[in-house]
Formats: structure tokens, C-alpha cells, sequence
């Protein structure tokens, strides 16, 4: 019995996550990242040794046993501060992916199967959109509606809402000519039923890749906002604000209070990137050269 | 015994507007046509099976898409079963799609890949509110199993990517069967599956047909296939129909010069028999400029001054027998 549990466990989990070829490793190491970060997001208040927002020791003081990656300019733990800033990286992350997200996939279904004027006007907003420089875009959008984590996610997800919007537009249009599409027009489908079960199904295949590559994105931007101060308000653990914060001191050779927070940030970035290239090879194998 | 007119189709036209470029436009003011169908008219009666049959690109496929009003009209009339559903909208269009169902050419695009072969069934019943839950499902495993899919148990839960050919095909019958429809317009349904397999297909929808007492436009290229199955021809060149009649007469006496390259074509398993091929000079000419008269004059040898200036009309030369051609 045991033996037969152990040799199931084998057979059929180790084999499933530890896959062969070059591309699946990306997925996985860039999926583990990521996982890691979120776990650590979830349950900062049990991995954190200090309160992230209280001065629990002497200002700058190097990595130590008491403070593993050493204290910042206001005697904060770095440590914890990075955990706690995982938490404002994961959620504004997830927020304005998701906000991105279904404003772009409804506009682009909608849009590309109404077609006509409708569509002509959509299209030409979120190409406007697209052609402004991400960053700057975001940087007058946090500045106007101010700091926050749902201001912040917003503005982040005005820069990708196009790219889902153009994306599943473009998808439409083809779909909605095929001739599964027609057939369900013939046995008297209605517009609402051909839009979400013929056309929809078809078109969510092409999101998870989008979305990482998104994340990614989003992650870098959050940062340079917080970095600008545009971010979230001041004492809110938040790594591009810390690397801001810490960096006045580099030239005195003090450089944990902003390497750390920079490194997470490269981490975060670096496993949905690792995650959205593998699963675009694995999902688009005619990519594959 | 006379049987009653399920279908009736009078000066049908359909014009598609030729995509043109912005400085296309701006160079030339008009807007140039793609007359794929051009003022056809045809009656089909309960029960029997009208052959359309052409060449590609004469407009058959548009015919069976403006009679099952998937496309509008440009101009004309289609009257089913004495109503007039040329232009009906809305709740009366989805009322007449219960009872007109088309079965397309190609079975691996008209199934929607993220559909379960059951679900694509039983979508038609869940349109239309005619069954749901338990009653539902088993109105679906009858029709699967009618049209061959066994067991359908086992077929109920499959992607149509898990399917050949011919079982989608199957599929796509089911789908347009399972709304008990009067008539069903077939759109070369066999002409990309398998050879094997054609037969199968063409009698199970002839038993179909006995079974519901259906009526078929059977659209088709091919003139065997389509003298298998017709009850009634018509041979389509250019958009227009140039003769019309019941399937014997077509084989027997055909009149039209169209109509005799076709029939000549087909191949004759008799080594000894005499060929006396008629060989069409040319191509298809295009729909967008048709030649003048009778669009058939360019490649007809016995073409005549009065054939490139005057249209000819369908003229009976025998009972139920028309044709279109100044020579009769």
C-alpha cells in the first residue's frame, strides 16, 4: 500500500512538475517566483520579525543576526519591510491586471463584434492610448487621482487596458466571420449567446500569456511610481519607494536599504516574464523556431 | 399527385459590394458589384430533393445562405410555405430558423472547437426552449444515435477535434435535425469528406428524409451525386439558373449547351463507349463584369450575334422542363 502511494506520487506529481524540455523549465521556475512572492505576501504578518512601520533599532545599521539585511535611514527592519512590501506589489499587481483586464476583454468583444461606428470610435481611444508612452501616461494619471492602492492600480490599468482591448478585438473580428459563428446564427442564436459561448471560449486560450507579460509590466511600473512618489502614501512598506528612500546613501557605501528592495523587484518581474514566455511557447508552438 | 410548395424563390438577387481602397475610390466614383446571384427563380415541394448544382463561385452557396436568411437579399422574393420571409426580423427570423436548418460544406470549421459534441447539440433545443435537464439529454443521445454517432454516451462528451470528418459532418447533421426542421438546405455537404464515406452520409440523409418527410436544396458540383439524390435539377451558371427540371429529364434531354458539357463530363465505366466530349472553351468568366446577353455566350459553341445582346429567359420546352437559351 505504501509502496503503491509513494510510486503514484512519483508517477504521476514529481513527473507532472519537473517536465523535460528547456521552455517548461521557464514556467516553472518562473511560476515557483512568483508563488514564493505571493506566499510571502499572504503571510507576512507570521514571516516578518518586526513591525515593518516601527523604528525597532539604530538608523542604517548593517545586516546583522538581529536584523538580517540591516535597518533603514528611520531605524525600520528591511527585512520585514520587503516582506510587507510584497503585499503592495502582489495586490496593486493583481488589481490592475484584473481592472485591465476585463475592461479590455469586454470593450474588445464587444467593440469587434458590434463593429461599425461603435467600433471605429473604441478603436481609435484605445489606439490613443496605446501611442502615449506607458510610464508618463501613468505618471499624469497617479498624479491626478492621487495616492492609494486603488488610485495607483488604476492608474496602471489605463496603460494596459489597450493591449487586451486590441488583442481580443483583433480576435473577434476573425471569429466572428467563421462559419461555426454563422452556424449558430442559423439554429437562431442570439448576439449575446454567439458573443460569450461561440466567440468567447475561443478567445481566452490567448489571455494567461497577455496577462503575465502584463504583470511583469505592471510590477516595473508600480515601482517607478512609488520611486516618483506617486505610489502609495509614505509610511506603507512599498519597494519602489524604500529603493527610493534608500538610495540618498549609496554614495556613503550604504547600500542594503535600497539593494534589497530593488532585487525584489527584479525577482517579481523577472518570474512573470519567465512565466509569460514559456506558456506564449508552449501555448504558440508555430512561435517555436 | 401534385405535392404542395414548401419553397418558392422568385427573382432572387444578391449583390456584394466590391471591397475597394480609399484612393481606389477616389480615383473612381462607382462602386462596382460582385453579382453572384443574379434573378433566380425555383419552386422546391414538400418531400423532394432539388439539386442546385454549378460550378464554383456560381452562386450556389450564396443561394443557400439568402434562403436560409444568414445573408440579406439585394432584391427578390423567398416565400416558405406561402409567407413571404424575405425580410422578417427579430423573433419571426428566429420562429423560421426552427423550421429551415443548413447543413455547411466544411465540418471542420462550422462545429465551434470549444464546444462538447452533447452541448453543440443540444444547443438548437436550448435556443429555442424546447427541451431542458433530463428530457434534453436524451433528445440529444437519440439524435446522435440516429445519425450514427454510437455510443453516444461516449460521442455526448467529446471535442469535435477528436472526431474525423465524417462524424462531424454527423455532428452538423444532428445539430440541424434535432429541431425537427421542414427544410434543410445542404451546402455540398459530402464534398469534403472522405470518399468512403460519402455514401454513408448521403443515405442517412435520404433516410432522414424519408423518415420526416423533409424537403432538401441539395447544393452540389457534382452532377453523380446530385442525380443520386434529386428529385428536381437546376444548373447554375454565372448567378443564373440556365435550365431547370426533373432529374430525368435533365440526364435524358438536356437542352442548354451548359447543361451538355456537364453531363459529358461525367465519367462513363464503359471502356468501348464512344467519348463524344463537349469541351467549354475558357474560363469562368468574372461576376463582376458578366459578359453581356447571355452570360454563357463567351465559351458557348453554338453562340449566335442574338446570344451577346439579348438575355435569354427560362422557356419551358417540355412539362416542368425550362431552360434559359435562344437556341429553343
Amino acid at each position: 500500500m505504501k509502496y503503491s502511494i509513494s510510486r503514484f506520487i512519483v508517477s504521476n506529481i514529481i513527473k507532472n512538475i519537473f517536465p523535460r524540455k528547456g521552455t517548461e523549465y521557464f514556467v516553472l521556475v518562473g511560476f515557483i517566483l512568483v508563488l514564493l512572492i505571493i506566499l510571502m505576501a499572504i503571510f507576512a504578518p507570521f514571516i516578518a520579525p518586526y513591525d515593518p512601520i516601527k523604528k525597532v533599532g539604530e538608523i542604517l545599521e548593517r545586516p546583522s543576526g538581529k536584523f538580517l539585511l540591516g535597518t533603514d535611514g528611520l531605524g525600520r527592519d528591511v527585512l520585514s519591510r520587503i516582506i510587507f512590501g510584497a503585499r503592495t506589489a502582489v495586490l496593486v499587481t493583481f488589481l490592475a491586471v484584473s481592472i485591465s483586464l476585463s475592461f479590455g476583454v469586454l470593450l474588445g468583444l464587444l467593440s469587434g463584434y458590434t463593429g461599425g461606428k461603435f467600433d471605429t470610435v473604441f478603436s481609435l481611444v484605445m489606439d490613443a492610448m496605446y501611442s502615449f508612452p506607458g510610464l508618463i501616461l501613468a505618471i499624469v494619471l497617479a498624479a491626478m487621482l492621487g495616492p492609494g492602492i486603488l488610485n495607483t492600480a488604476m492608474a496602471i490599468a489605463v496603460i494596459y487596458t489597450p493591449t487586451y482591448f486590441r488583442m481580443v478585438r483583433g480576435l473577434v473580428l476573425s471569429l466572428k466571420e467563421s462559419l461555426f459563428v454563422e452556424a449558430a446564427r442559423a439554429i437562431g442564436a442570439k448576439d449575446r449567446t454567439i458573443v460569450f459561448k461561440y466567440i468567447f471560449p475561443n478567445v481566452i486560450s490567448s489571455i494567461p500569456i497577455v496577462l503575465s507579460l502584463n504583470a511583469a509590466d505592471a510590477v516595473l511600473t508600480l515601482a517607478a511610481l512609488s520611486f516618483l512618489g506617486l505610489g502609495l502614501p509614505a509610511p506603507t512598506p512599498d519597494w519602489g519607494f524604500d529603493l527610493r528612500a534608500g538610495h540618498a546613501y549609496l554614495a556613503s557605501r550604504i547600500w542594503w536599504p535600497s539593494t534589497f528592495p530593488g532585487l525584489m523587484i527584479v525577482i517579481l518581474t523577472l518570474g512573470f516574464s519567465l512565466l509569460g514566455e514559456g506558456l506564449n511557447e508552449i501555448l504558440n508552438p508555430e512561435l517555436r523556431r | 399527385m401534385e405535392r404542395k410548395v414548401e419553397l418558392k424563390v422568385v427573382n432572387l438577387k444578391k449583390y456584394f459590394p466590391v471591397q475597394k481602397s480609399f484612393l481606389e475610390r477616389l480615383l473612381s466614383g462607382k462602386i462596382e458589384y460582385v453579382q453572384a446571384v443574379n434573378r433566380i427563380s425555383f419552386e422546391v415541394r414538400r418531400g423532394e430533393v432539388f439539386g442546385l448544382v454549378g460550378e464554383s463561385g456560381c452562386g450556389k452557396t450564396t443561394t443557400g445562405r439568402l434562403i436560409t436568411r444568414l445573408i440579406e437579399p439585394t432584391e427578390g422574393k423567398i416565400i416558405f410555405k406561402g409567407e413571404d420571409v424575405t425580410f422578417i426580423q427579430g423573433e419571426r427570423l428566429r420562429e423560421f430558423r426552427k423550421y429551415v436548418q443548413i447543413i455547411f460544406q466544411n465540418p471542420y470549421a462550422s462545429l465551434n472547437p470549444r464546444m462538447r459534441i452533447g452541448e453543440a447539440t443540444a444547443h438548437p433545443l436550448e435556443i429555442h426552449g424546447i427541451a431542458t435537464g433530463e428530457r434534453k439529454k436524451k433528445m440529444v443521445f437519440e439524435m446522435l444515435e440516429k445519425v450514427g454517432l454510437e455510443p453516444a454516451k461516449k460521442f455526448y462528451d467529446l471535442y469535435p477535434f477528436e472526431l474525423s470528418g465524417g462524424q462531424r459532418q454527423r455532428v452538423a447533421i444532428a445539430r440541424a435535425m434535432i429541431l425537427n426542421p421542414e427544410l434543410v438546405v445542404a451546402d455540398e455537404p459530402i464534398s469534403m469528406i472522405d470518399v468512403s464515406l460519402r455514401a454513408k452520409i448521403l443515405e442517412l440523409m435520404l433516410m432522414l428524409k424519408e423518415e420526416r418527410n423533409l424537403t432538401y436544396v441539395f447544393i452540389t458540383h457534382d452532377l453523380a451525386v446530385a442525380k443520386y439524390i434529386s428529385d428536381w435539377i437546376g444548373i447554375m451558371y454565372l448567378g443564373e439558373i440556365v435550365e431547370i427540371g426533373r432529374k430525368e429529364q435533365i440526364f435524358s434531354t438536356p437542352y442548354h449547351p451548359y447543361t451538355k458539357a456537364l453531363l459529358s463530363a461525367i465519367p462513363v465505366p464503359d471502356p468501348k463507349r464512344e467519348k463524344k466530349d463537349i469541351k467549354l472553351k475558357g474560363e469562368v468568366p468574372s461576376s463582376i463584369n458578366p459578359p453581356s446577353g447571355c452570360r454563357f455566350h463567351p465559351r458557348c459553341s453554338f453562340a449566335k450575334d442574338k446570344c451577346s445582346n439579348l438575355k435569354p429567359s427560362l422557356k419551358m420546352v417540355d412539362k416542368d422542363h425550362y431552360v434559359a437559351c435562344h437556341l429553343y
